[in-house]
């Protein structure tokens, strides 16, 4: 036990390491595979922010459930979701988490408890309350997590959701993944709320602000969250300060903010926090992180073949899945 | 064994059945606890199942759509209430982009089994936003299911298939059917969701109505029958997925057609039915145009006498009838 490590062990850093690893392995391919034509469509890159999905997710169990965002890559496999069935959703294929009719935007692996990113802006937050009441009426011991970004704080869904969590006490963790853009409007000219977890106040509920940067401070926010959720005490809202490196989806060509801008944030990389905490507590030493990044690539190598070998969708079964 | 019971009465005893029977089914909604829904209709529920399975919600329409997805999801079988069908415009992102899409977006790994009751139509002086028939909204969103049951016995039947369903489904109900009484039967029975009915038989003329208008259209073939034009009235009950089969049958029979709905004419339920009978084997036999009569292109008007007129009255339908039956194609 390192309280300095949040209290988790060298075995659990070394996974959630990994995880922010093939994280960012995984959507540096799909950008490749996407400018090589392989992969169509938009799709929207979390990197820069894996601290705040391997963060939050690592504190869940797996038979919690996690709702999503379209910037959702991170939080699946955050989940426990394989790569090789993400990457063959990414490719349109059968094998794909949702049979290729979901895509990017709304990959989803219920087996592992997520029910799916979302292509609307404050889209999971209003489920997230039923989610909750389902598993409060069922007296199951569990939660769910709902990632959004700074963006939807102001979608009028947000409010009912959080109101409706609070009244009803529901095991519900807000987490709003503050990357400071919505699309090109700035969070500070979206809000005149400087700390989003401000909000949390006008619902009479705890809201906490961490830096979504730091691995171990995201876990530890979350666990308490968590913690309150499963205790019965209610919804917590959960603000993680984070930073997306690339634009908001492949159309973009970043006018809204400076390069400096971005470079700042890269030196505040996630990962590289990690490492560096993990090694200066001698948890981690040069041959088992490179082993690691290997073990990562093979891991999408693996992942890819499978997408491209995986048959596409049969054009007969095109209506299937509108109705149970 | 049958006993006559109004239309709300029916609904209530579904909810109440489908309570008895299933720990997963509760209701929630505006005021349908201890008010006992806007309209009556859930009166008692609350006293018998208490605050946790009949819950009062804020007034907050897009979380009630949200929690009847995210609970039916998860393993309930919710039935949320939207308090007047105009309000059902603040619920429409989780209806119609998460509730109706995401069995198909997650590669029909889910489902997403929740009823959404919600009383429409004009007829009670409240005006504009309080007599909204949207039913043909939903018709057009795949993945949603829409039932407009027009008699007591069909709202018992149908909202208990509609629960069972595990889909999501969109029941209309109407106001003023709501103290209309008809034999209904006891215990718990369903009424398989689309299968359109005849209602009664005739020769010379084809209605196809929903909802109140079934019942318009029914008096309406009593008074026409004495003067000798024998109406066939085909309730249709499910919008979607419809049933058109007996809808073509009778139109082949009768070789014509009027169509009746209470929502406005532009973009109704009505057009659908119109091309649906257009390119079925019924164009061959038909002999006359194919008509609608439906609400007029406003909003519903406060005025009585304005929001009368705004939607088809018994003598509205037997002047179209009788006009058509005289027509010649």
């Amino acid at each position: 036990m390192n309280d300095s490590l949040a209290g988790l062990s060298p075995a659990r850093l070394h996974e959630l390491l990994h995880q922010m690893l093939l994280i960012r392995a995984f959507e540096e391919s799909a950008e490749q595979l996407y400018l090589q034509g392989l992969i169509h469509g938009t799709m929207h890159l979390s990197i820069g922010q894996e601290g705040s999905a391997v963060g939050a997710c690592a504190a869940l169990r797996p038979t919690d459930y996690i709702l999503s965002t379209h910037r959702g890559h991170g939080h699946c496999i955050a989940k426990g979701a394989r790569a090789d069935q993400m990457m063959a959703e990414f490719f349109g294929k059968e094998t794909g988490y949702c049979r290729g009719r979901g895509g990017s935007m709304h990959i989803a692996d219920v087996t592992t408890g997520n029910l799916g990113a979302n292509g609307i802006v404050a889209g999971g937050v209003p489920m997230a309350a039923g989610v909750g009441l389902s598993i409060q009426m069922q007296r199951q011991d569990r939660v769910v997590l709902v990632f959004f970004g700074d963006g939807a704080t102001n979608e009028g869904a947000f409010h009912e959701s959080l109101n409706l969590a609070a009244i009803w006490n529901l095991p519900v963790i807000y987490f709003c993944e503050n990357n400071q853009y919505a699309m090109s409007m700035a969070i500070a000219r979206a809000s005149k709320v400087e700390k989003l977890s401000d909000r949390a106040a006008a619902y009479g509920i705890p809201g906490v602000t961490v830096d979504g940067n730091d691995l171990l401070a995201v876990y530890a926010a979350t666990q308490a969250a968590v913690t309150r959720a499963r205790g019965g005490e209610g919804p917590t809202l959960i603000e993680a300060r984070t930073y997306r490196w690339k634009g908001h989806s492949k159309s973009d060509k970043q006018r809204y903010r400076t390069k400096e801008e971005v470079k700042e944030w890269q030196e505040r990389d996630p990962i590289a926090r990690l490492v560096q905490r993990m090694m200066a507590a001698g948890i981690l030493t040069e041959d088992a992180f490179t082993q690691l990044q290997a073990q990562v690539e093979t891991e999408i190598a693996a992942a890819i073949e499978f997408a491209r070998n995986s048959p596409d969708p049969d054009p007969a079964t095109i209506l299937e899945g509108v109705y149970a | 064994m049958s006993r006559e019971l109004t239309y709300a009465e029916a609904i209530r005893e579904a909810i109440d059945l489908a309570m008895a029977r299933d720990e997963r089914v509760f209701l929630f909604g505006e005021d349908v606890g201890v008010y006992g829904g806007a309209f009556g209709v859930t009166d008692g529920l609350y006293q018998k199942y208490g605050p946790e399975r009949v819950r009062d919600t804020p007034i907050s329409e897009a979380i009630i759509a949200g929690v009847a997805t995210g609970a039916a999801l998860t393993g309930m079988r919710p039935i949320a209430e939207i308090q007047f069908m105009d309000f059902i415009t603040l619920s429409m992102e989780q209806l119609v982009l998460q509730a109706a899409k995401l069995r198909f977006m997650l590669g029909g790994k889910v489902e997403v089994p929740f009823v959404l009751r919600t009383p429409a139509g004009a007829g009670t002086g409240a005006a504009a936003q309080h007599s909204e028939s949207l039913e043909n909204w939903f018709v057009h969103v795949p993945g949603l299911k829409v039932v407009m049951p027009s008699t007591p016995a069909d709202a018992k039947g149908l909202l208990l298939a509609a629960i069972e369903d595990p889909n999501p489904v969109i029941f209309v109900e109407h106001k003023l059917l709501y103290r209309t009484k008809g034999s209904v039967p006891e215990g718990y029975y369903t009424t398989p969701l689309s299968q359109s009915e005849v209602k009664r038989s005739g020769r010379d003329l084809t209605i196809v109505a929903t909802s109140l208008m079934v019942v318009r259209a029914l008096e309406a073939a009593t008074k026409l029958a004495e003067e000798g034009i024998e109406v066939e009235v085909v309730d249709p009950r499910t919008l979607k997925p419809l049933d058109a089969d007996p809808i073509v049958r009778s139109v082949s029979k009768t070789g014509r057609v009027l169509i009746v709905h209470e929502a406005v004419k532009t973009g109704g339920f009505g057009g659908e039915l119109a091309a649906v009978i257009a390119e079925s084997e019924a164009f061959d036999y038909l002999d006359a145009p194919i008509r609608r009569l439906a609400g007029l292109d406003i909003p519903v008007p406060y005025n009585r006498e304005l929001e009368r007129r705004m939607v088809p009255q018994v003598e509205d339908i037997v002047t179209a009838a009788r006009r058509l039956v005289r027509e010649a194609r």
